[in-house]
């Protein structure tokens, strides 16, 4: 069986496991990291939302075999790590995640890690592009929360922009 | 908060009529604050109560005219009275950490009840909230009705009980501590865990853990807290689990390691709930990647993988031969014509030269309530027992029926409830732990179920199909008889009271059973919040092969939009207001208070520009009131927003909200509940439903049925929990629904001019290209690098 090597939350991993399995469910059933939720597996309903190298992306939709060794994934486990730990809140946490806490956001929950990981990607692509997070910026956001944490989700977005 | 000087006197209690003597308490009960509860031998101390102690609801109050059943006996008293004839504990266990652990028994799926009774634990042992640990009891079957999640009453019917059990344990550590310290109980504080003796000297809660226990089991009386002595009850409080939701550490079932359950999913017919025949390539699929196991069951054929990647690639390759299912054929029009035909005539309206009638004629259409985290279960099967994990709104008839299913006693069945990711009603039922139960024991291994979302869209349960007639008769400024008949496809009510008795009533042959149980709990939740002379209110249900169940807030939301957008009507044709009409019917002072709140923090009335505007509306349902004022947009620069695989359309531009669900425990979890029930109404007014289309729903994922999105959410939304004179709490999870799709109903008539008959109201156009049913999954995209952000 063909070997996956790549970074997951600043550890190199190796795992056996076919090409085209998507990298949820090598994070979920194989490293039994289990932040990333399933919520639709094609895309669209961004549960799953993680990042690689930096950037927001979907693991239901990339097969293994298309990371390379050096590629650094981070799960909702690795964001307190991407940030200093002068940086961190009074949980010890990543900015965004602090915010989250302080407006109280989640209901169940499922939908949350990946709320919190596009978020901040959100929150670096506004702020590369020189802007600061807006009503219209909000409404892009594609992740479904069938709790309807909206209201809280954007006020924690604005909140954890301002601490990033 | 009561102002009541003496609260031990019912005649002064709100809400009870003075001279009038409470009814049905038990003996437990010995007034509103003194019960008797149990303090239990153990390794530590434990404190129990009877989780029946709570005594009747008071009868006969603040009703002027004559008053519909829900005012007097509604759902919440008929959970809370099934519950009555079973005597069991449930028990607060002190520890040497100094903790308190709790399980309850109910199911944590987002509504916050971990938190709510963390708080009630917190406050009556006066320890801090982070000490106070509340998990999910399994399956106790000795509870017998008590072990129900639904209409909204787990607060309602735990408040008592919860507090009893923590107060005892309080008392039994004050004692304890008086002899440790050589004092007596009413010379010492307890606060923050640590019991003080005036002179100084101290002891924790963790060092009187063993001691406490000591004295065995008795039974003694405690008086609990006063409301006005709430320190952590009624403040705004964050959730419990919060840490573990932000930072992924939270469990849901299929996040749980169970030894050896790997990840297992069903491929299911291409028509609703057909069944399977044959598997023409079995042998091919085993040998796939990964693939340990291929197994034929009742719904599908099952197949179980080290990933879920490798089942979803089998399911797509399976040959299966199947049978159809009841509904191969049938579509939205013709489920439609079948209510019709089964409609009753409407009842007769006074007949005066004067009057005037005034009606409406509207159109449901199905709902789905799958939650993000689609149906799951862990089952280990083997030949003596079996073990279960699952998301479960009632734990005990699953237990019950698992067993039957396995041909195994009750008791060698063991059912662990998992908080879930969602329920909205769905998990009332447990399919998908019937379902695993049954793989595991045909593969003779234990298996990680989960359903595919499409599965999860197209199978799962739902709402129903139904239509509201709604007829009144006005003469002059007066409404003389309001009539409203609601006709639908079934809902399921099998699960019961949660357990097997109630739940074979419910399957009686030929739907009589459920459709009983359907009429009852109908007439305990409905009514109509207005002084409109004589009201009649009706159900019929037809057509028991679909999957549905008690959807969030059930029969309200449907009734309430066609009442309200009638009383609308109502105001057009008497010339008035929206908002002073509801105040001119109106006869419930709360009614009015939350009525008169939205109305006010939300500017009624303010000038819009054409193509927006305002709806108002309200709703009386567990125990509380709630009304929703909201402004709409519909201008196309508005409904033409493009957004890829989506539904944009009118937009919700602003909610103000107002309820009063008496004591609040935890104000800043019935506003998220509110919060979350606005979004609700707002899909089902503009956006969410399910096409019926050849014998099957054509909606296979959050790219189909459209539920609200950030790009339909309001921007601005306002949740006011008002002040209550009530000191006992309401049912919070479900009271968001009925007024906020009421009140959007009401705000897009009056925008577009014309009053909408079917919701939502883009039923009539379908949005997206329908995936296929054969391979009955879609397989995961690969171009995930491409679209980074
Ligand atoms: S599971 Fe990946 S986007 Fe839905
Ligand atoms: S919090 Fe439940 S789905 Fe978002």
């Amino acid at each position: 069986m063909p070997e996956q090597t790549f970074i997951v939350n600043g550890e190199r991993v190796t795992v056996d496991v076919e090409d085209d399995v998507r990298l949820l469910w090598v994070l979920r059933d194989r490293l039994g990291i289990t932040g990333p939720k399933y919520g639709c597996g094609i895309n669209v309903c961004k549960a799953c939302t993680s990042h690689i190298n930096g950037k927001a992306f979907n693991p239901c939709a990339v097969p293994v075999g298309k990371l390379g060794a050096d590629d650094e994934i981070t799960t909702i486990e690795g964001l307190p790590d991407q940030v200093e730990p002068s940086q961190r809140g009074d949980h010890d946490l990543h900015p965004m995640q602090e915010a989250w806490l302080d407006q109280d956001v989640a209901q169940c929950g499922y939908c949350q890690p990946g709320q919190i990981m596009a978020a901040v990607a959100l929150v670096n692509k506004v702020s590369r592009e020189g802007g600061t997070i807006t009503d219209a910026d909000l409404d892009t956001i594609r992740n479904i929360c069938r709790c309807g944490t909206y209201t809280r989700i954007r006020k924690a977005i604005v909140d954890g922009a301002a601490r990033m | 908060m009561p102002s009541s000087s003496d609260l031990h006197d019912p005649a002064h209690e709100p809400g009870r009529e003075p001279g009038r003597e409470p009814t049905g308490r038990t003996p437990y009960a010995l007034d509103r604050r003194r019960f008797v509860g149990y303090v239990l031998g153990g390794a530590t101390l434990v404190a129990a109560a009877d989780l029946v102690l709570v005594d009747a609801p008071p009868a006969g109050a603040e009703i002027p005219t004559v008053p519909q059943i829900p005012e007097v006996y509604d759902l919440n008293d008929m959970l809370t009275d099934a519950a009555r004839p079973t005597a069991n504990l449930i028990k607060v266990t002190i520890n040497e950490d100094g903790t308190a652990s709790f399980e309850l028994p109910r199911a944590e799926v987002g509504q916050g009840i971990t938190t709510s009774t963390a708080m009630l634990i917190a406050e009556e042992l006066d320890l801090p909230l982070d000490r106070v640990h509340v998990t999910l009891a399994p399956a106790r079957p000795e509870l017998l009705f008590n072990q129900l999640t639904g209409g909204s009453n787990t607060t309602i019917s735990t408040y008592t009980p919860v507090r009893v059990a923590a107060a005892v344990a309080r008392l039994a550590l004050l004692e304890a501590a008086a002899i440790l310290l050589g004092d007596t109980v009413g010379g010492l504080v307890a606060k923050g865990g640590v019991i003080t003796a005036p002179g100084g000297a101290s002891v924790t809660y963790g060092e009187l853990a063993v001691k406490a226990a000591a004295s065995g089991d008795r039974a003694v009386e405690v008086q609990l807290k006063s409301e006005d002595d709430f320190a952590l009850v009624g403040q705004p409080t964050n959730r419990v689990d919060a840490v573990a939701a932000v930072t992924g550490a939270k469990d849901f079932t299929t996040d749980l390691d169970v030894p050896g359950a790997l990840p297992t999913m069903v491929c299911r017919a291409p028509t609703l709930n057909g069944t399977p025949v044959s598997v023409r390539n079995q042998a091919q699929v085993e040998s796939m990647p990964g693939i340990t196991h291929v197994a034929q069951v009742s719904t599908g054929v099952a197949v179980r993988a080290e990933t879920f990647g490798q089942c979803i690639d089998a399911v797509r390759a399976l040959d299966v031969a199947w049978k159809d299912g009841p509904v191969a054929g049938e579509s939205d029009a013709t489920i439609l014509r079948k209510v019709r035909a089964a409609q009753l005539p409407m009842p007769r309206l006074p007949d005066t030269p004067l009057a005037q009638t005034v009606s409406g004629d509207f159109t449901f259409w199905f709902r789905s309530n799958s939650a993000m985290d689609t149906n799951s279960a862990i089952a280990d099967v083997r030949p003596d027992g079996a073990t279960i994990w699952a998301g479960l709104k009632s734990p005990i008839v699953a237990q019950q029926q698992i067993a039957l299913k396995l041909g195994m006693a009750p008791d060698k069945v063991k059912v662990n409830v998992v908080t879930a990711g969602g329920s909205f009603g769905r998990r009332l039922f447990f399919d998908a732990a019937l379902e695993a139960a049954e793989i595991s024991q045909a593969m003779g291994a234990p298996v990680r179920l989960m359903w595919h979302r499409a599965d999860d869209a197209r199978v799962g349960r739902g709402h129903p199909l139904g239509t509201c007639r709604v007829q009144a008769t006005v003469v002059g400024t007066n409404v003389l008889a309001f009539n409203q008949s609601l006709t639908c496809v079934e809902t399921d009510f099998r699960h019961g009271l949660g357990e097997i008795i109630t739940a074979a009533a419910a399957d009686l042959p030929a739907g009589v059973g459920n459709l009983g149980f359907a009429e009852t709990i109908f007439t305990l939740t409905q009514e109509v919040p207005y002084d409109f002379g004589a009201v009649v209110q009706t159900l019929v249900e037809t057509d028991d092969r679909f999957n549905t169940g008690s959807m969030r807030n059930i029969y309200s939301p449907d009734v309430r939009v066609a009442g309200e957008l009638i009383v609308d009507k109502l105001a057009a044709k008497m010339k008035m207001d929206p908002y002073q009409f509801r105040r001119k019917f109106q006869r419930n002072p709360r009614l009015l208070a939350v009525l008169d709140t939205v109305a006010q923090a939300g500017e009624w009335g303010r000038a819009m520009p054409a193509g927006t505007a305002q709806g108002i509306a309200i709703h009386k349902e567990y125990k509380g009131v709630s009304a929703c004022l909201v402004e709409i947009d519909t201008r196309p620069a508005t409904t033409g927003r493009e957004i890829r695989n989506a539904v944009t359309g009118p937009r919700v531009t602003r909610v103000t909200f107002a309820i009063d669900v008496g004591l609040a425990i935890n104000p800043r979890g019935l506003e998220a509940q509110m919060q979350g029930g606005i979004n609700d109404g707002i899909a089902l007014a503009l956006t969410s439903s399910m096409h019926l289309r050849d014998g099957h729903f054509l909606e296979g994922s959050w790219d189909n049925y459209f539920y609200t999105r950030q790009w339909n959410t309001p921007p601005d939304v306002r949740v006011i929990v008002m002040p209550s004179e009530e000191t006992v709490p309401g049912g919070a999870g479900e009271a968001g629904v009925a007024a906020s799709f009421a009140a959007v109903a009401c705000a897009y008539a009056r925008a577009t001019g014309t009053m909408p008959t079917e919701f939502p109201i883009n039923h009539g156009q379908l949005s997206f290209e329908p995936k296929p049913f054969t391979p009955p999954i879609p397989q995961s995209p690969t171009d995930g690098l491409e679209l980074t952000s």
